[in-house]
């Protein structure tokens, strides 16, 4: 057997490679963000945002534009044969669940660091929120990969699976928008950040993250098979 | 080993209502080669994956390299060599990079699979484009890779899948010396052309539409 | 073999709703300040009740199911989901209108539970689409199966953030009315909580029966070389 580890790295390295040679994921969301944003102003005839609808309007582009990336994800294993040769290497199928899970981490991660500065500027008054709400950030991006890789990698082998992995992953990540923008509410408050039951939020999100990186965990061998 | 490479008995596989598979039965030695022939819709390629641990057999009993399929399909990985009709090859990565990947997953790393990588693209005279993108590749040369990538860890048994597919006779010559009859690997040959590659089979199985084997 | 017990099954749960609906109307007392529409409490609770209880019971199955491969582990998943999401409908419409009647609007946004469920039931909604979506057979029972399990583990987690949103608006009242349930009305609900689940019970076995059958009479066609009446559903799947 190939050391797990090996098995991740070879497989992380590939996506980000390619993804750094084609740009097919991250610029599209970032500009699918942005763009949002700039429809939210005109929406809600707003300049400027605080609190709950500061909170609504980054939380939903986020979601929206993270989708994107989530579509994208297995579509290369799929077309160019990579489940099969994987599943024909002596490595541990959890090995491609868990580079999947960091590369859209990752993608996620490298989103917001565009688009979150994009949005203060576009909408709040201070940047003082953005050094807290980086931790929620963090914890909900660990949320969605968790379940953005579990579907995506089914919704691949479905006929219309554009539509099918936004389709099952939404409901699943209320629970997570819920406790995302619980969170970044007062964080966005008029008047700095405030930390209105914080410490609850981020302890759900991080619940939320545990209990679906072991959900993909366990049951992504049976999503392997032909 | 005295112990037989693949060894078929009453093999079926259906697709829902559909039998892609009925039947089938062979017995293959280490080093030998099995020819399969028939027409399109025959199974051949539904064969191939079941044998690469790719797909579950319906029913019968299937052994490869001493392991039953499918309780013991784990401890085959990285002993097969599946060539198929995709190439198994990212487009948008080099061939090189390709290699390497493959390599890695298959616990190969550093200066040895540098060495390999560097004597199989040879052996397919591809050294001076294993630089390109796979996407930018003809055919013939993706299957040059394709075959690297097959042989790369050294399987014991061979899965082909019309092997010489947009070949040209240079490349096919080439083909030969990493994916010819051999000592050290068994092969099953899957191709609906009789003429090409029975002169080098051990065993020919025919198969008729519906996966039924063609009585001898 | 599905079909056997479905009689007194039937019987028995024919009975338990006509008792339990005497209850309600016969025995529970009215309450004190809403009155009669209060008693659609005694049907919409057990409802989503047994809903919740088979959406887990439809995963527990799933585990089976992708612990021994036996499919049909995931007929009886399928069943059992496909009961809940229906029986799902019913609580949604049954609380829209005690909402109606208690509070005057139609939908209300501070009750949580009844939110939590919506959002459940929307999770399960695109159990369909998803089943329908992916073609071999055999793959669609494992995805499926795959499906339920992850449904399941996020009922509570989705019970548990709906709960603490609404917290943060206003204290709960219901839980202390609820707690502090007389008697007699404790025992009608309970009486309603098990007519329902044996309703559930009763009709999930229906159910299985029917595709059991439907399924024998395929396979004897398809010896008989007859040609099938018909397509049959692509997401349900086959009972052997």
């Amino acid at each position: 057997m190939t050391p797990s580890r090996a098995a991740f790295t070879a497989i992380l390295a590939k996506d980000l490679r390619a993804e750094l040679r084609t740009l097919q994921s991250l610029p599209a969301m970032a500009l699918f963000a942005t763009t949002t944003f700039v429809i939210f102003r005109f929406g809600l005839d707003r300049t400027s945002l605080s609190g709950s609808l500061a909170s609504g309007v980054l939380w939903a582009t986020l979601l929206f534009a993270a989708l994107l990336g989530v579509n994208r994800l297995f579509v290369a294993e799929r077309e160019e044969g990579g489940f099969d040769a994987i599943r024909l290497a002596p490595i541990d199928r959890s090995a491609l669940f868990a580079a999947k899970a960091t590369a859209l981490f990752t993608y996620l991660v490298v989103l917001e660091l565009v688009v979150v500065p994009i949005f203060a500027l576009f909408f709040l008054d201070s940047a003082a929120a953005l050094a807290p709400l980086a931790a929620v950030l963090l914890l909900a991006d660990l949320g969605i990969a968790a379940t953005g890789t579990l579907i995506s990698s089914m919704a691949v082998h479905s006929r219309a699976r554009d539509l099918l992995g936004p389709l099952v992953l939404l409901p699943l990540v209320v629970p997570l928008m819920i406790a995302a923008t619980g969170a970044s509410e007062p964080l966005l408050a008029v008047g700095g950040p405030g930390y209105h039951r914080f410490g609850t939020w981020l302890a759900v999100l991080s619940l939320y993250d545990l209990i679906f990186l072991l959900v993909g965990w366990a049951v992504f061998d049976f999503l392997l098979e032909d | 080993m005295s112990e037989a490479a693949v060894a078929v008995a009453g093999l079926r596989r259906d697709y829902g209502e559909r039998t892609a598979l009925d039947g089938v039965g062979f017995e293959l030695a280490r080093g030998e080669t099995l020819l399969v022939l028939g027409p399109n819709g025959a199974g051949k390629t539904t064969l191939l994956r079941i044998l690469a641990t790719l797909l579950r057999p319906s029913g019968g009993e299937v052994r490869v390299l001493g392991c039953r399929i499918p309780g013991e399909a784990w401890k085959l990985r990285g002993r097969i060599g599946l060539l198929g009709h995709e190439p198994l090859l990212y487009r948008d990565l080099s061939g090189r990079e390709n290699l390497r990947f493959h390599a890695r997953l298959h616990g190969l790393r550093g200066e040895p699979a540098e060495a390999r990588i560097a004597e199989l693209l040879a052996a397919v005279g591809m050294e001076r484009r294993a630089e390109g993108r796979v996407a930018e590749l003809s055919a013939g040369m993706r299957q040059r890779l394709a075959i690297c990538r097959c042989v790369l860890h050294e399987p014991e048994l061979l899965l082909l899948d019309e092997p010489d597919s947009n070949l040209d006779a240079g490349g096919r010559e080439l083909a030969r010396g990493l994916i010819g009859p051999g000592e050290s690997h068994a092969r099953v040959v899957v191709s609906h052309d009789p003429e090409r590659f029975e002169p080098e089979a051990d065993q020919v199985l025919r198969l008729e539409a519906g996966g039924k084997p063609v009585a001898a | 073999m599905y079909g056997k017990g479905l009689r007194p099954l039937s019987i028995a749960t024919v009975v338990a709703i006509a008792g339990a609906f005497s209850l309600v109307f016969f025995y529970a007392p009215l309450d004190a300040d809403q009155g009669f529409v209060q008693k659609i409490f005694y049907i919409h609770v057990p409802l989503a009740i047994v809903a919740l209880v088979g959406f887990v019971v439809g995963a527990v199955f799933a585990i089976l199911h992708l612990r021994s491969g036996d499919r049909r582990w995931d007929a009886y998943s399928y069943v059992s989901i496909h009961m809940s999401v229906i029986f799902g409908v019913a609580v949604l419409i049954t609380g829209a209108i005690w909402a109606k009647a208690s509070w005057g609007h139609w939908w209300v946004w501070d009750e949580p539970t009844l939110v939590s469920f919506l959002i459940v039931f929307l999770m399960y909604a695109t159990y369909y689409p998803f089943r329908y979506a992916i073609e071999d057979p055999e793959r669609q029972a494992r995805y499926a199966s795959v499906f339920a399990v992850t449904a399941g583990a996020f009922v509570p987690l989705n019970f548990m953030a709906v709960r603490l949103a609404e917290s943060l608006v206003h204290p709960r009242v219901f839980a202390t009315t609820n707690g502090g349930l007389p008697g007699s009305m404790m025992f009608t609900f309970l009486a309603c909580l098990v007519a329902v689940a044996l309703l559930w019970v009763t009709l999930v076995k229906l159910e299985l029966t029917a595709k059991s059958a439907s399924g024998q009479l395929k396979r004897l066609r398809r010896a008989l070389d007859a040609p099938a009446a018909g397509a049959g559903s692509r997401i349900a799947p086959e009972v052997s």
